[in-house]
């Protein structure tokens, strides 16, 4: 061979030394992400956030960056999702649940020096209720849905200044989710001026889509980090630590959010060190991470995953015979061995352990397969045919394999003599639409809950009697169970409400069976074995300020 | 020619409008859509009803593809509801297109560098070690799928020989964004580190989508220059006694390059396709992966602007291809 015609292999070995020299240096550097040292924490985020302004956002991955700038005025407290203090250290309610009065703490300010007063609390809430027809429509999703809309919809009354530091909030009927709601990221504290010179309300239609104001552009909050840039080319967030924040300093001097759609990825560069954690491990790499010395920090569940049943598409499924035929045909503990991540277990309610009115006393269905046959029997569905969709392209974190979770149950069902025609639809293509208009006789779904309160499950699932996934109204108890969620939500005192929950949710379990309460399983988070001071939330709803890399 | 050229470009016009009609309607008739994707699981029937007639999704499909048509004659191609909220589409399309210019660029001038040379060398040694060594090669670039490759080298060089990046398009903190060509904008700014980084975060893509025209311009360089060197003028020109490499570059090369040429013109185009599974893989942030995002997300204006963009390069390419053709073939001119 003459020197010219190898010329390509000596190049390309050539190429392979340099890049072996360089790969050296590139691994020196610490693992602080980005080559920035210790005191940069490099997370790898799932999507893009949709936008800065909190009040706009739906989404995990908006909520995530947002949560570190931004605080409420009640927070939920570490490790939990019990409610704390946040802007507000302490509030407390009249005597009819209506107004609600919160004292403010003292020197805090927004990070463009603005003070946060009972005047600028009052500011935001007047700002969050009187949104354009545009926003109302669908941006301002978060308020809609928690307070029931807008103007003499809503359930929010009016802000009213008491002093500098206490501010009362009327809301116009006693309800579980008031103050609840406000440690939703959607309604933390903005700064006033910011959102008037951002002009924060002007949301505007333009085709089909919605274009935001300046003010999504530019957050300006009260908590530890500021933001500091999105780099859209680059798919990076940063937001750096607010030296002048009122509590405890940020540990780390910045943060850098690196969009990394593709779970694979994220993996792979936390096992090349290039960044420091990520989101919703795949519980079947959580046991490699972990041997490959990373934390995988498994949070409390705080959801439930459940198959849905729907008497309007199949009339058969009107006798609570059958209902309850459904539930013991199905064999949850295995379901949750097999299938489910570790800490999963089977769910006997529509709600987890950790919100206030789940019932102790109650057991999850026990997987009886004669049972199931002999209710059947009884109720004349002998030959059931069941249309059981589950959805594709998704995975959240009561679902880490909708696929999987669907055959083991489908396969408990056609144990117990039910004939199960499998249906399949992408999540965005199709799946939440046919659900939603009652295409499917069962399905799987599932709620992760925003906040500590049994409306935001039981009354999400059921609350409204003419429009819900399992047609409660057709099998003759929608009405009555409405009203039922409905009192127990009103009940100012919270032993007493709590009571009713518990009683309804054996109620639920027992007498009306609107569906199989499947499992409630945990999702993780995964950080590099030099990253401390993380403190999961149950909520997935972490703040990053006291985390540490690499020990600065 | 010129009159060639107007042609075509009439031709393109023609092209983008049928293409807008049915991507549209296509988009369209796809079950779920925006207004799911935007809402989650928390849509209720009102917010539903609410946002799709915002967004005007109850108008019937033709007068929204006329509303469209209206607005893109303009400049204006939507806001993303997906990706980027609220951005122009055509802006997220700006931002991301130098990504996929860069990486395209790479794998085309990886495969044509290595491809050609290897095309000539194999015909000439036909049968011999290079040429069965480079036929394999091209058979398992044609054979393995450019995802699974970009994977494999993934995992081996960047995940376990940790020789280069992982993903992206360059370090954090390493971005001076120019031009959005990240090694030119290294070059511009003289940050050598910066332009050297981002080359490292093109070489695995780089090689990954250089798989699928590397296969198919080599086998047809191969079978061109073996053609072209059982033809009489060669044999003529080498029994003149002309130099070797006069031979082999006024007659063999220029010859067999010429459908080479139509090769590598058809190949840009499948280009995209590839990236689309490339810069997914690589999370490098370039059209394809934008592309994938907002296919996931429902997001239509992005998508619509990433197509039908992408259909123009295409006829462009392909416009050029047979002007080159022309230039090289005097025969072919119109």
């Amino acid at each position: 061979m003459s020197m010219r015609k190898s010329a390509p292999l000596a190049a390309a070995a050539a190429v392979a030394l340099v890049l072996s020299a360089c790969a050296e240096s590139e691994r020196d550097g610490s693992g602080g992400g980005g080559g920035e040292g210790g005191s940069t924490f490099t997370f790898g985020a799932a999507g893009a956030p949709e936008v800065f302004d909190p009040f706009y956002a739906t989404d995990g991955e908006t909520f995530r960056i947002t949560r570190q700038i931004f605080e409420g005025l009640v927070e939920v407290k570490p490790g939990s999702a019990e409610l704390g203090p946040g802007l507000a250290t302490e509030w407390e309610p009249s005597e009819d649940g209506k107004d609600w009065t919160f004292t403010l703490r003292e020197g805090v300010q927004f990070s463009d020096g603005e003070p946060l007063n009972a005047e600028a609390v009052c500011a935001n809430f007047e700002r969050m209720a009187n949104q354009n027809e545009a926003a109302q429509s669908g941006p301002a999703e978060y308020w809609a849905y928690s307070t029931g809309g807008f103007g003499k919809d809503s359930l929010y009354d009016g802000c009213k200044v008491e002093d500098e530091q206490t501010v009362v909030i009327s809301v116009k009927r006693a309800t579980s989710k008031f103050p609840a709601l406000l440690s939703l990221s959607s309604f933390a504290m903005q700064s006033p001026k910011a959102l008037e010179e951002g002009n924060a309300n002007n949301v505007k239609t333009q085709g089909q889509g919605f274009v935001y104001p300046e003010n999504s552009k530019n957050p300006v909050g009260s908590g530890p980090y500021l933001f500091e840039e999105y780099d859209e080319a680059n798919k990076t967030v940063t937001i750096v630590r607010n030296d002048d924040y009122w509590g405890e300093k940020a540990k780390t001097e910045k943060i850098v959010f690196k969009i990394i759609p593709d779970e694979s990825t994220r993996r792979q560069e936390l096992e090349a060190g290039s960044i420091d954690g990520y989101d919703l491990p795949n519980p079947v790499d959580w046991k490699g991470l972990e041997e490959a010395g990373n934390k995988v920090e498994i949070r409390d569940p705080f959801n439930i995953l459940y198959m849905g049943l729907n008497p309007e598409s199949n009339p058969k499924l009107k006798d609570v015979k059958v209902r309850q035929a459904i539930n013991y045909a199905i064999d949850r503990e295995s379901l949750v061995s097999s299938q489910l991540p570790e800490g999963a277990s089977a769910a006997s309610q529509f709600m987890p352990e950790a919100v206030k009115g789940y019932n102790k006393d109650l057991e999850p269905y026990p997987h009886d397969v004669d049972k199931a046959k002999q209710l059947l029997k009884e109720a004349g569905a002998e030959n059931l045919t069941l249309q059981f969709a589950y959805p594709s392209q998704v995975s959240r974190p009561y679902m880490p394999n909708p696929q999987k979770i669907h055959e083991a149950i489908a396969n408990n069902l056609e144990a117990a003599g039910i004939t199960v025609k499998a249906t399949t639809k992408p999540w965005n293509g199709g799946y939440l639409d046919n659900v939603d208009a009652g295409q499917y006789d069962a399905w799987l779904l599932g709620w992760t809950g925003d906040y500590d309160s049994a409306d935001n499950f039981v009354g999400t699932f059921f609350g409204n009697a003419s429009a819900n996934d399992f047609g409660t109204v057709e099998a003759g108890y929608g009405e009555q169970l409405a009203k039922e969620l409905a009192e127990a939500d009103g009940t100012v005192d919270e032993e007493e409400r709590a009571t009713k929950y518990e009683e309804l949710n054996k109620k639920i379990a027992e007498e009306y069976v609107p569906g199989a309460p499947i499992s409630h399983s945990p999702p993780a988070i995964v950080v590099s074995e030099d990253v401390e001071g993380l403190v999961t939330s149950p909520l997935t709803a972490e703040h990053f300020d006291t985390v540490t890399v690499g020990g600065e | 020619m010129l009159k060639f050229i107007v042609r075509r470009l009439m031709q393109l016009v023609l092209v983008v409008f049928v293409l807008s009609i049915l991507l549209f309607a296509w988009l369209r008739a796809l079950p779920g859509g925006v207004v799911s994707a935007m809402l989650g699981e928390r849509a209720t029937p009102k917010s539903r009803a609410a946002l799709t007639e915002a967004l005007g999704l109850n108008e019937p499909i033709p007068v929204q593809y006329l509303n469209f048509l209206e607005r893109a004659v303009q400049g204006d191609f939507g806001v993303s509801t997906g990706v980027q909220t609220g951005r122009p589409a055509l802006d997220i399309f700006l931002e991301r297109f130098p990504a996929t210019i860069e990486l395209s660029v790479v794998a085309l001038v990886l495969a044509i560098s290595l491809a050609i040379p290897l095309g000539y060398l194999s015909a000439r040694r036909s049968g011999g070690i290079i040429d069965n060594a480079s036929i394999l090669g091209s058979l398992v670039g044609v054979a393995v799928p450019v995802f699974f490759l970009a994977f494999l080298l993934k995992y081996w060089f960047a995940v376990e020989l940790g020789w280069l990046p992982v993903s992206g398009r360059q370090s954090i903190g390493n971005a001076t964004s120019v031009t959005g060509f990240f090694v030119l904008d290294g070059i511009l700014t003289r940050e050598w580190d910066a332009a050297w980084d981002s080359l490292k975060h093109l070489i695995l893509p780089g090689i990954a989508l250089a798989s699928i025209p590397f296969a198919m311009i080599f086998r047809i360089t191969r079978a061109s220059v073996l053609d072209v060197l059982d033809e009489d003028f060669v044999r003529t020109a080498q029994a003149k006694g002309l130099s070797h490499r006069v031979v082999r570059g006024r007659h063999v090369m220029r010859n067999a390059l010429l459908p080479v040429v139509t090769a590598v013109g058809l190949q840009m185009g499948l280009l995209l396709s590839g990236a689309v599974l490339t810069e997914t893989v690589f999370n490098f942030g370039g059209v394809g992966s934008a592309l994938e995002e907002a296919f996931r997300e429902r997001d239509y204006p992005v998508l619509q602007v990433i197509v039908l963009v992408a259909a123009i390069a295409y006829v462009l390419v392909n416009l050029l291809v047979d002007i080159l053709y022309a230039l090289i073939d005097p025969r072919v001119r119109p």
